[in-house]
C-alpha cells in the first residue's frame, strides 16, 4: 500500500496529464458530430502520435537539463528522407525505414557529441545543427513531393482488426521497446541523475558523458520515427521550416504539460505523450466548438506560454534570493 | 567545489581570446571579399560594397538588440515574429489612421516590439523562467496574434512612403539610409554599452548576476530593459524591412533568428553572457551578410546555404568558443 | 600501533591552491580495524586530506598509498573501486531520485541488462535496516527527506559500497542523538570487521566516545598522532590552537559605551538556520562572529543585508526600523550597509571584468553625468581608493582575475568603501589571502571603526577574532551561544564555546 502511495506521488504530473486528456477527449468525442468511430479515432491518433513521438524525443535532453531545438528539423529531415528512400517493394521500403532511423540517430548523436566533447551549449548547438538538418532536408526535397511505399504507409496509418488505430499500437510498441528499457537502464537512470545534480552525479561515479550522448542520440531516433509516421500520413515529403518550428515548440510544451521539469532530473516520456495528446485535443476541441480558425494559433500560443510558466512555481519556494541566480 | 578536478577556465587568457575572435572575424571578411573578387571583380566595387552594407543594416539592427540579451546571459528566440509584428503593425496603423497613421506608423511598430520585449523581460526576470523557452512561447503568441490580425482585420500591408524612404533612400552622398540608421543604432549601442552605468550593469549581470545583485544592481530591471531593447530593435528592423520590400507579410522575420544570434556569437560575444563588444557584432553581421551574398552569387540553393551556415557557425564556435563553458 | 599493513598511507603530501598551502608535507598513516579521528580548526587541512584520499582532488606533491599500492586517483569513481569511500559533508545524493536509486546508483542489481528494481528495493531495504532507518521507504524521493534522514541515506550509500576505508566528514552534524548512537554502533561493527575509518568531527565528546587514534592538524601540517587516552581534552585543544601567533593586530581602543547603537537586531529567525538572534553594534565598534563553520553566521550576515526571504524579527538602524528587502535598500539605509560576501569569486567580483569596472559597480550613480558616466571623475575616484588600499595592479583595465587572492579581496573592499558605508558586514574576508594583506585588512577595519563605522566581522580564524574585535559573538546551531569580551575573549573560550564543550570537560 505504501509503495502505491509513493508511486502515485512520483507520477503526479503524469496522472494529471492523463486526467486532463481523458476529460478533454470525452468532451471532444461527445461533441463530435459523428461520435467515436474507428475512423474518427484513427484520424485523431494519426495526428497525435506525430507530436507524441517528437515530444518523447524532446523529453530525453530535457531530463539531462538540456534542450534540443533541432527535434523539429530532424523530424522534417526524416520525413524528406523517407519520401526518397521508403519506396519500391516492401523489402526496399523496410530497408529505407532502417536507413531513416539510422540517420535520425546519427543526427542526435552529432548533437550529443558536440555538446559533450565540444562543450558547447545545447541551445546554440542544436540551433546550428538544426539549420544543417533543415538544409539537408531542403536538398532532398526542394519542393513538396515524393512518394512512400503505400503498403507500409496504409498499414501504419490504418487500423488493426479494423478497430485499433495502428499508429497507437506503433506508439505503444515504441514505449515498450525504447522507453521502458531505457528508463530501467543504467544510462537512462544516469540521465535523471545528471539532470538532478550534475556535480553530485559526478561525485557518485555516474557516467555523465555517456548518459548525455545516449539521451541526444535517442532523441534523434525518436524524432526520426515521428518523421517516418508523418510521411506515412502525407505520402510525401516537405522541407517546411514552419512545420519544424511548430513541432519543436509544441514538443517543449508537451514535455512541460506531461510533468517533466525543464530544470532536469524529473519526469517521463509517457507524460510527454499525454502532454502531446492534450495539445492535439485542444486543437480538435477548437475545431468541434467551431472556434474561428483564425484564433487557433493565438490560442495555442497562449496555452503554450501558460504551460511553460508553470515552471515559475519554483520561485515561490526559494528563500535565499542568491539561489534565484543559480 | 572550486578545488574539484572539474576543468577550470583559464581566465587570464580571456582578453586575448576575445581579441582573437575579432581578428578571426575580420580576417574572414577580407578573405571572403578577396575570394569573391577572384570569382568576379564586382566584389570590390563600391556599389557592391554599399549594397552589402545596406542589406547588412537590417540584420545589424536586429543583432544590436539580440546582443544586449546575449550579454546578460539570456537569449531572445521571439525575434522572428517580433520583426514581423513591427512590420505589420506599422503598415496597419498607416492604413487605419490615414495621414496621422503615416506619422504614427514607425513609432507604433517599434513600440509593439518593445511591448513584446517587456513581457519577455518580466517572464525571465520575475518568473525566472529559462529565456530560451519563455521567448519561444512568446514567439508563438505573437505569431497567433499576427495570424488573427491579418486574417481578421485585413489590414493595410504596404509600407508608407516614409518607411520606404528610410529603407531604400540614398539622399546623402548616395549612402543608403538603412546604413545610416544602422550607424546611428550602432553608435547608440556602443554609447550605451561603454559609456553609461546601464552598460556597466549589463556586463555585470552577464558575468555574475549574484555578485551584481549583492552590489546593489537592480538585476531584474537590467534584464527587462535588455529584452525591451531587443524587442524594439527587432520591430524597428521589421519596419525597415517592410519599407525595403514595400510590404509586410507573414513570417518575414523567420530568416533572421539564426543569422542574428550567429552574428553576435561569431563577433566574439560569449553566448553565456558578460563578454563581447559591438565591434565584434559589426564584424559578425558583415560576415554573415557576405556569406549569404557569396552563396547567392554562386547560385547556391537555400539548402546549401542552410548547411553552410550551420557548419560555419559550429566550426567557428568550436574553434574559439570553448573553455569558457564552465565559468557559470 | 596495529601490526597490519596500513590501509592508507600518505608520504610528504602537499596541496597548494594558488600560492597558499592547504596541506604542507604531511605524512599520515591509517590502519584497518581502527577508528582514526582527525582534528583541527577550520582550515587546518582536514578536508583537503580527505579530498585527496577520496579522489576529489589530487596532491600537488607527495605519494599516496592505498592497501600498500601507490595510487593516483583521477576521480571519485577510481577511489571507490579501490575501496576508499567517503561520506561527504556536502551531500552527494541526487535529490530527484528515489532512495533505492541513490543507494545503488553506481552498480545496481541487473536482470537482463536492465536495473532490477525489485532487487534494488530489497537491497535498499536491507541497507536502511542495517543502519536502523526502517522509517525511510526505499521509494521515497531524497528531496522529500529531512536533512537528518538524508545524512543517514548518505551513510547507507557508503556502506553499500563495501568500503575498505570509510571516511566520515562531519557525517553526523545533522543527526538526532538516537541516530548518532546507531551510527556509532555501525562504525564499531565495521571496525571489528577490519575496515579502516577516518572520522572528522568537531565534537570533542564524539571523538572521545569513538576514536582509537587521533591526529591533530594545524595550518596544513600534521601536529601529532596519539592513541586514545594519551592526551587530555585540554591538551588537545592546546594542540589545535598552537602558539603560532605571528600576526600583529592594531591596538584596541577603550570601550565606547557612549557611542550610539548603529545596528540593532531583535529576535531574528530564519528556518532552522537562525534561531532568535538579537544583537547590537555601536558606531565605532568591531564585533566578531565566531564559532564553527556553518552555525548560521553566513545566514545572519545575508539576513541583515536583506538577501533572505521570510526572516522574522526586526532590525533597526540608528534606532529606526529597517526593512530587510534587499541589498539596494540596505545600501540606502541612514547608515548605508556594505557586505563583503563569503565567496569573492562568485559573489564579490566579476572576474573577467576589469578592475575599474569592479570597483565602481556599487557606486555608479555617483558618477552619472548627463546620460553617461563621468569617466574622469570615476577614474580619479578609483585611483584614490586603489592608493588608499595599496592594491597592487599594473593596469586599471586588467581583468580582476589576473590579481592575486589578496588583491582581489582588496578590490571587493574598495568597491564597498567607495560607497561610504556606515555599517560593514564581513564574511570571512581573510580566507585564503596572504599574511601581509591580512594585516592591512585588520588595520583598515580599525581605521574605519575609529571613524565611526560599525563593523560585524565573521571569521573562521579565532586568533583574528581575538586580535581584531572589541567583542565576539560565538554562534552554535543557529543561535548566539555566548558573547565574549575583554579578558574572557581568548582562544580557549572561543573554541570551547564553538565545540560546545561543557564546563565539566573544561575542568578535566
Amino acid at each position: 500500500m505504501n509503495d502505491l502511495r509513493h508511486r502515485i506521488h512520483h507520477n503526479g504530473g503524469l496522472l494529471a496529464a492523463i486526467g486532463l486528456f481523458i476529460v478533454m477527449f470525452i468532451i471532444y468525442v461527445s461533441n463530435h458530430p459523428v461520435g467515436l468511430t474507428a475512423a474518427v479515432a484513427t484520424t485523431a491518433s494519426n495526428k497525435a502520435v506525430l507530436l507524441a513521438l517528437v515530444a518523447m524525443a524532446q523529453t530525453l535532453p530535457v531530463l539531462t537539463r538540456g534542450l534540443d531545438l533541432s527535434v523539429g528539423m530532424v523530424f522534417i529531415l526524416a520525413n524528406c528522407l523517407a519520401s526518397v528512400l521508403v519506396v519500391g517493394t516492401i523489402g526496399e521500403g523496410l530497408l529505407g525505414i532502417a536507413i531513416v532511423l539510422g540517420a535520425g540517430a546519427l543526427a542526435g548523436f552529432i548533437n550529443g557529441a558536440i555538446i559533450v566533447w565540444g562543450r558547447l551549449q545545447p541551445i546554440i548547438t542544436t540551433l546550428a545543427t538544426g539549420a544543417v538538418y533543415y538544409g539537408i532536408a531542403l536538398y532532398l526535397r526542394p519542393g513538396p513531393g515524393g512518394d512512400v511505399q503505400s503498403d507500409i504507409a496504409d498499414f501504419a496509418t490504418g487500423q488493426l482488426f479494423e478497430v485499433v488505430p495502428t499508429a497507437l499500437v506503433v506508439l505503444l510498441a515504441i514505449v515498450l521497446i525504447v522507453w521502458v528499457p531505457y528508463r530501467n537502464s543504467v544510462l537512462g537512470r544516469a540521465a535523471y541523475a545528471v539532470g538532478s545534480n550534475e556535480q553530485a552525479a559526478y561525485m557518485s561515479g555516474v557516467p555523465v558523458q555517456r548518459a548525455k550522448l545516449l539521451a541526444y542520440t535517442l532523441a534523434g531516433l525518436l524524432a526520426a520515427i515521428g518523421g517516418l509516421m508523418l510521411t506515412f500520413n502525407t505520402y510525401s515529403g516537405e522541407a517546411s521550416a514552419p512545420i519544424a518550428g511548430t513541432y519543436t515548440l509544441n514538443s517543449i510544451a508537451a514535455v512541460v504539460i506531461g510533468g517533466t521539469s525543464l530544470f532536469g532530473g524529473w519526469g517521463s516520456a509517457i507524460g510527454s505523450i499525454f502532454g502531446a495528446f492534450v495539445l492535439r485535443t485542444i486543437e480538435d476541441l477548437l475545431f468541434v466548438f467551431d472556434l474561428d480558425p483564425l484564433w487557433q494559433p493565438l490560442f495555442q500560443g497562449v496555452v503554450l506560454l501558460a504551460a511553460v510558466s508553470l515552471g515559475a512555481l519554483r520561485v515561490l519556494r526559494i528563500r535565499n534570493r542568491l539561489e534565484l541566480f543559480a | 567545489m572550486s578545488e574539484s578536478k572539474l576543468p577550470v577556465s583559464t581566465i587570464p587568457a580571456l582578453r586575448f581570446a576575445f581579441d582573437r575572435s575579432l581578428i578571426i572575424a575580420f580576417s574572414c571578411i577580407i578573405l571572403m571579399l578577396l575570394g569573391g573578387a577572384l570569382y568576379s571583380r564586382e566584389f570590390l566595387s563600391p556599389e557592391y560594397l554599399l549594397q552589402q552594407l545596406q542589406i547588412s543594416a537590417f540584420l545589424g539592427i536586429i543583432a544590436s538588440g539580440a546582443m544586449m540579451v546575449i550579454l546578460i546571459g539570456h537569449i531572445d528566440l521571439s525575434i522572428p515574429w517580433t520583426v514581423t509584428l513591427g512590420a505589420m503593425m506599422a503598415t496597419a496603423v498607416a492604413g487605419w489612421f490615414g495621414e496621422t497613421g503615416n506619422l504614427l506608423a514607425i513609432p507604433v511598430g517599434v513600440l509593439c516590439g518593445a511591448m513584446v520585449g517587456l513581457l519577455n523581460g518580466l517572464g525571465v526576470a520575475y518568473l525566472r523562467l529559462p529565456s530560451m523557452i519563455f521567448t519561444l512561447g512568446m514567439n508563438a503568441v505573437v505569431q497567433g496574434l499576427m495570424v488573427l490580425h491579418t486574417g481578421g482585420f485585413a489590414p493595410q500591408d504596404h509600407a508608407t512612403d516614409a518607411m520606404h524612404f528610410l529603407a531604400v533612400g540614398r539622399p546623402v552622398f548616395g549612402i543608403p539610409n538603412a546604413l545610416l540608421i544602422w550607424v546611428v543604432v550602432g553608435a547608440l549601442t556602443i554609447f550605451l554599452l561603454t559609456r553609461t552605468a546601464f552598460g556597466r550593469r549589463v556586463y555585470a549581470v552577464g558575468n555574475r548576476e549574484a555578485a551584481a545583485y549583492l552590489s546593489g544592481v537592480n538585476t531584474n530591471a537590467v534584464i527587462i530593459w535588455c529584452f525591451v531593447l531587443s524587442g524594439a530593435a527587432a520591430a524597428f528592423a521589421g519596419v525597415l524591412l517592410a519599407g525595403y520590400s514595400t510590404k509586410a507579410y507573414q513570417a518575414m522575420g523567420d530568416p533572421y533568428l539564426l543569422p542574428a544570434i550567429a552574428a553576435v556569437v561569431l563577433g566574439g560575444t560569449n553566448i553565456l553572457g558578460g563578454r563581447g563588444n559591438y565591434l565584434g557584432t559589426i564584424a559578425g553581421v558583415i560576415l554573415i551578410t557576405l556569406l549569404q551574398s557569396i552563396l547567392a552569387v554562386m547560385q547556391m540553393p537555400e539548402a546549401g546555404r542552410q548547411i553552410i551556415y550551420g557548419v560555419v557557425i559550429l566550426a567557428m564556435l568550436l574553434a574559439y568558443g570553448r573553455g569558457d563553458i564552465d565559468r557559470k | 600501533m596495529s601490526d597490519a599493513a596500513p590501509i592508507l598511507e600518505m608520504k610528504h603530501v602537499s596541496k597548494r591552491y594558488g600560492g597558499i598551502a592547504a596541506l604542507n608535507e604531511v605524512d599520515f598513516v591509517a590502519y584497518p580495524g581502527e577508528i582514526h579521528a582527525i582534528l583541527g580548526e577550520n582550515g587546518a587541512g582536514k578536508s583537503t586530506l580527505i579530498k585527496i584520499a577520496a579522489g576529489v582532488t589530487d596532491p600537488s606533491d607527495g605519494e599516496v598509498f592505498v592497501d600498500g599500492r601507490r595510487v593516483n586517483f583521477r576521480n571519485p569513481t577510481e577511489a571507490m573501486s579501490a575501496g576508499v569511500v567517503c561520506v561527504f559533508q556536502e551531500l552527494s545524493l541526487l535529490p530527484d531520485l528515489t532512495v533505492a536509486d541513490n543507494l545503488s546508483i553506481v552498480s545496481p542489481p541487473l536482470r537482463g541488462g536492465l536495473i532490477d528494481s525489485a532487487a534494488q528495493r530489497q537491497r535498499a531495504r536491507e541497507l536502511l535496516a542495517s543502519i536502523g532507518c526502517e522509517d525511510v521507504h526505499p521509494l521515497e524521493l531524497v528531496r522529500d527527506l529531512p536533512l537528518s534522514r538524508r545524512q543517514m541515506v548518505e551513510i547507507a550509500k557508503a556502506l553499500g559500497k563495501k568500503p575498505k576505508l570509510l571516511i566520515l566528514d562531519e557525517a553526523t552534524s545533522a543527526l538526532t542523538a538516537a541516530d548518532v548512537e546507531r551510527v556509532y554502533a555501525i562504525i564499531r561493527k565495521l571496525r571489528s570487521e577490519g575496515v579502516g575509518i577516518l572520522y572528522v568531527s568537531h565534537r570533542m565528546h564524539e571523538i572521545e566516545a569513538l576514536a582509537d587514534v587521533a591526529t591533530v592538524f594545524r595550518n596544513g601540517r600534521r601536529i601529532e598522532t596519539f592513541r586514545k587516552g594519551e592526551r587530555s581534552v585540554s591538551a588537545i585543544v592546546q594542540m589545535m590552537i598552537g602558539r603560532e601567533l605571528t600576526h600583529h593586530y592594531p591596538d584596541k581602543p577603550a570601550p565606547k559605551p557612549a557611542e550610539p547603537v548603529a545596528l540593532t537586531a531583535k529576535n531574528l529567525s530564519w528556518g532552522a538556520q537562525l534561531r532568535d538572534i538579537s544583537l547590537d553594534i555601536r558606531k565605532g565598534e568591531i564585533v566578531g562572529l565566531g564559532g564553527l563553520d556553518g552555525q548560521g553566521q553566513r545566514s545572519l550576515l545575508l539576513a541583515l543585508f536583506g538577501v533572505l526571504k521570510g526572516v522574522s524579527g526586526t532590525v533597526e538602524i540608528m534606532g529606526k526600523p529597517h526593512r530587510l528587502s534587499g541589498p539596494r535598500s540596505a545600501m540606502r539605509a541612514s547608515l548605508p550597509m556594505a557586505l563583503i560576501p563569503e565567496d569573492r569569486k562568485t559573489e564579490g567580483l566579476m572576474l573577467p571584468m576589469n578592475i575599474r569596472d569592479n570597483i565602481s559597480l556599487a557606486s555608479l550613480s555617483r558618477f552619472q553625468k548627463g546620460l553617461g558616466l563621468d569617466g574622469g571623475k570615476e577614474h580619479s575616484a578609483v585611483e584614490r581608493i586603489i592608493d588608499r588600499l595599496k592594491i597592487k595592479i599594473s593596469d586599471l583595465a586588467a581583468a580582476v582575475s589576473t590579481l592575486s587572492g589578496g588583491n582581489q579581496q582588496k578590490v571587493v573592499l574598495a568597491k564597498w568603501l567607495m560607497t561610504g558605508p556606515g555599517i560593514i558586514l564581513l564574511n570571512d574576508p581573510t580566507r585564503g589571502i596572504d599574511v601581509g594583506t591580512k594585516q592591512e585588512v585588520y588595520q583598515l577595519l580599525r581605521d574605519l571603526a575609529d571613524k565611526g563605522v560599525a563593523v560585524l566581522f565573521y571569521s573562521t580564524d579565532y586568533a583574528e577574532l581575538i586580535g581584531c574585535c572589541d567583542r565576539v559573538l560565538v554562534m552554535y546551531n543557529g543561535s548566539i551561544a555566548r558573547e565574549l569580551e575583554g579578558q574572557h575573549l581568548n582562544e580557549r573560550t572561543i573554541i570551547e564555546t564553538a565545540l560546545n564543550v561543557d564546563d565539566k570537560e573544561q575542568a578535566a
